[in-house]
């Protein structure tokens, strides 16, 4: 026993805390509250499942999300961590609108600017663009733009043109 | 009269009781849902989630508990924590370049004469915009 004090885990489980304990290294004893809401969570004995099939250089990071996934289970009890993502999927897809409409907007800019020497030099102010088809439908939407005045069917049609297929749209529903 | 036991009885090998608290959000035809939220979080954890749910609440936190159930069994170190690290550093990025794109839009609007006499001077540059874009950084 070595007169070592009990981590978290044994002290609150009410056991003896062996020497290859499979908690100690990640729940020491001066912070409680981290193993506390991992085991109502999850439950002790599945947190030590998860370890046991980790290797070792993983199990702080595994400890890690565990805490950070409980934490918002507890904060959240009806979406917990799916909350967060769903947030965080619509914060990216108002950011990427945005951006579309941003750029769009620098080349409805140029062409205003210099519309000759864009019509001779299109590469020059659509080298952003992925492709020649991504670069002539910007051309179009600033033309668009320009011409109806109108920015709320211009930034839908950016939206749609510049759209990319997300690769966690599918897990969200 | 009987409907059968729920996927989560069955699974626990007990009696479904009138008032399980399970069944209405685990059927029999799919057990896989339950053997997924129990592999992760345990049948009694699960129970005392629900118990302290209002009940119009609880099939939304089943199915979020079955979600992060299946990105926890498919990454067992990060679970779905590693979907939000990514979806973070997509928002930083984005933050990034839209700031510098609104720079971008600021400074042609503040200097259309310097952007169109080097547009000219440039004619022809393919790494003009990318001076275009050093100004801003």
């Amino acid at each position: 026993m070595g007169g070592n004090s009990p981590c978290a885990s044994c002290k609150l489980l009410r056991r003896r805390c062996a020497k290859d304990c499979i908690f100690a290294p990640y729940f020491p004893s001066d912070d409680p509250h981290k193993f506390a809401i991992v085991h109502k969570v999850f439950g002790a004995s599945n947190v030590s499942k998860t370890l046991q099939e980790l290797p070792l250089q993983q199990r702080a990071d595994a400890v890690s999300s565990l805490v950070y996934e409980a934490n918002a289970r507890i904060r959240d009890p009806v979406y917990g961590c799916v909350g967060a993502i769903s947030y965080l999927q619509n914060q990216v897809s108002q950011l990427q609108m945005q951006l579309a409409v941003a750029q769009a907007e620098i080349v409805c800019i140029q062409m205003q600017q210099d519309p000759i020497m864009v019509a001779a030099n299109p590469q020059m102010v659509l080298g952003q663009a992925d492709d020649d088809d991504q670069a002539f439908l910007l051309q179009n939407q600033c033309f668009n733009f320009a011409n109806n005045n109108s920015s709320s069917s211009a930034y839908v049609n950016i939206h749609e043109s510049l759209k990319k297929e997300s690769i966690f749209g599918d897990i969200v529903s | 009269m009987n409907p059968g036991r729920c996927a989560a009885c069955r699974y626990l090998r007990r009696r479904c009781p009138p008032d399980c608290i399970f069944s209405p959000y685990f059927p029999p035809n799919n057990p896989q849902r339950f053997v997924s939220i129990h592999r992760i979080y345990g049948a009694s954890n699960v129970a005392k989630l629900l118990q302290q749910l209002p009940s119009h609440l609880r099939t939304q936190a089943v199915d979020s508990l079955y979600l992060e159930a299946q990105y926890r069994i498919e990454d067992p170190v990060y679970g779905c924590v590693g979907l939000i690290s990514l979806l973070q550093q997509q928002i930083h990025d984005l933050e990034r370049q839209l700031a510098m794109t609104q720079a971008e839009i600021a400074f042609r609007a503040r200097h259309p004469q310097a952007v169109e006499s080097s547009l000219l001077n440039n004619v022809g540059n393919p790494s003009f915009s990318n001076q275009a874009s050093s100004w801003f950084m």
